[in-house]
């Protein structure tokens, strides 16, 4: 939000692939990303969820296609962020990882110690300051690692699952967070296995499978009722490789 | 056997009494092992995290390398360093050779390796841990090399202390460059070796003593170092010992 004059949006993934040797784990991915939604990735274990958050946040490369964002490297690194599905914790204080990614981005001393109390207060760990950030539980790592991300104020926050080891108090707790971060200007896009959690967070929602974008809808629309039959397979709580051993179709189609 | 009693108590007289001659021995040896660990640190520690974070042809060639010269033998070094300082040797003119600086170099080119294949080793884990993270934030491989090395510090030490025992105990590559001279040169490997082939069992025992008690103690430190630090960063969530008394 710092940028908001020179917004690094839309962002826009075009015909793109990431291939590991012979396994092809994202396939031919078309979308945009522009201001404004929350969107969230659902879709089974391994269906590339994780893997689409690490292209698009550009801590790996796809093997072809291509993904842009309107401004230059150094913005773009600067106005995003991303809170891993297992929170990375630095061996420092609570206030010390926030601490320390500030000063990543150049934010000088004077200003952090603010910007340090206030994300740390948002996410109720203010009394955890001083306290060393691999002995907090993984409920207040998870929180930590968003309050960290948060403290950077980026126009982008991916978000990989970050209620996945919550308890349902912990859970809405975050989720009032995300909103919280999401009303404030940030373009959310984060991934969850949790239906109700894609409910009450997203705006829209993209349905992934095998590395594939099977849906992309509004998530009104969505939870009426997908047009794809493997996300209403999905929805209903089907195992989907089940379907897809019966069904010869669709084992065709998908390569 | 009786010899070996009377050596061990008149060992034990020059180290209580505190013989000006074993001090200046003991007060050499430190002062070049520690120099030479701490150049070597502060080679080997940089360069240790640098062969992880960067990519460069020829890395796996350096690491390999590392690895094997970690085992260097002390009197190959002390012969190549006395060739190189050596009246006739490229750095000859320099007259280092038989001086405390030729011994505080031949530890170093022994310790660095040791030192920077530790460090590589250990910082390799904690890259793997921190790697998408620090990226993520923006942190090139100029940023994240002080954090890593920071954020392993205590681990590190290890790799520090390491190169310390080597180089403190090392007698082949001091004897060779520094010779050995009374007052000058002599240090406590070098005086024990000595002291032992004239037959002067006591003076070699006390030396070999405070040797002993030094590495332990150094050792003890590093222990009780990590330990604390380990110690306060549980007490603000569980005190162990409280809930042991308590229960
Ligand atoms: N480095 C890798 N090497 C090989 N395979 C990988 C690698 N990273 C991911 N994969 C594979 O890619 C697929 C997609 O992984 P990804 O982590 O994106 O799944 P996901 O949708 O996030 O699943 P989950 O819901 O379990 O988090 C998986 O089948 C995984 O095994
Ligand atoms: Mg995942």
């Amino acid at each position: 939000m710092e940028n908001m004059n020179t917004s690094i949006l839309p962002l826009a993934l075009n015909n793109v692939s990431f291939q590991i040797g012979e396994m092809r784990l994202i396939k031919d991915m078309t979308c945009e990303f522009n201001t404004g939604p929350c969107t969230t990735v659902i879709g089974p274990n391994g269906a590339g969820k994780s893997l689409l958050l690490r292209l698009c946040h550009g801590l790996i490369l796809p093997s072809s296609g291509n993904i842009t964002w309107q401004a230059d490297e150094a913005a773009v690194t600067t106005a995003q962020a991303m809170v891993f599905q297992r929170p990375i914790m630095l061996r420092r204080t609570v206030a010390a990882n926030v601490d320390y990614a500030l000063k990543l981005r150049g934010v000088p001393r004077n200003k952090r110690q603010d910007r340090i109390n206030s994300a740390l207060s948002q996410v109720g760990l203010k009394r955890l300051l001083d306290t060393p950030a691999h002995v907090l539980s993984v409920g207040e790592q998870q929180k930590l690692a968003l309050a960290r991300a948060w403290a950077l104020k980026p126009e982008v926050l991916f978000l990989d699952e970050p209620t996945a080891s919550l308890d349902p108090a912990a859970t809405h707790d975050v989720e009032e967070i995300i909103q919280a971060i999401h009303n404030e200007g940030t373009r959310i896009i984060m991934t969850t296995h949790d239906l109700g959690q894609a409910r009450r967070m997203a705006d829209e929602v993209m349905f992934l499978h095998r590395g594939r974008l099977l849906e992309r809808a509004a998530a009104k629309e969505f939870f009426a009722g997908p047009k794809n039959d493997l996300a209403q397979a999905f929805l209903q709580g089907e195992l989907l490789w089940w379907r897809l051993g019966k069904d010869n179709r669709r084992l065709e189609n998908d390569d | 056997m009786n010899d070996f009693g009377d050596a061990l108590a008149a060992a034990a007289t020059l180290v209580v009494s505190g013989n000006p001659e074993l001090i200046e021995i003991v007060s050499l040896s430190l002062k070049v092992s520690f120099s030479a660990v701490l150049i070597a640190s502060v080679i080997g520690l940089p360069l240790g995290a640098a062969l992880v974070l960067f990519r460069f042809p020829g890395r796996l060639s350096i690491v390999v390398m590392l690895n094997a010269l970690m085992g260097l033998p002390p009197v190959v070094v002390g012969l190549i360093v006395y060739l190189l300082l050596s009246r006739a040797g490229p750095l000859g003119i320099l007259g280092l050779l038989f001086t405390p600086y030729a011994m505080i170099i031949a530890q170093t080119i022994l310790v660095t390796p040791i030192i920077a294949a530790l460090t590589r080793q250990l910082v390799e884990d904690l890259w793997t841990e921190y790697e998408e993270q620090l990226r993520s934030l923006g942190a090139g491989p100029f940023r994240a090399l002080p954090t890593l090395l920071w954020d392993g510090r205590f681990s590190l030490v290890t790799a520090v202390l390491a190169g310390f025992g080597r180089a403190s105990a090392e007698v082949g590559a001091v004897m060779i460059v520094g010779g050995n001279i009374d007052h000058v040169t002599r240090v406590m490997t070098t005086a024990i070796a000595l002291e032992v082939s004239k037959g002067d069992l006591a003076l070699a025992l006390g030396l070999g003593m405070i040797l002993l008690a030094l590495s332990a103690s150094i050792n003890a430190a590093a222990f009780l170092l990590r330990d604390i630090t380990r110690y306060n960063k549980r007490s603000r969530t569980i005190s162990p010992r409280v809930t042991k008394w308590k229960t």
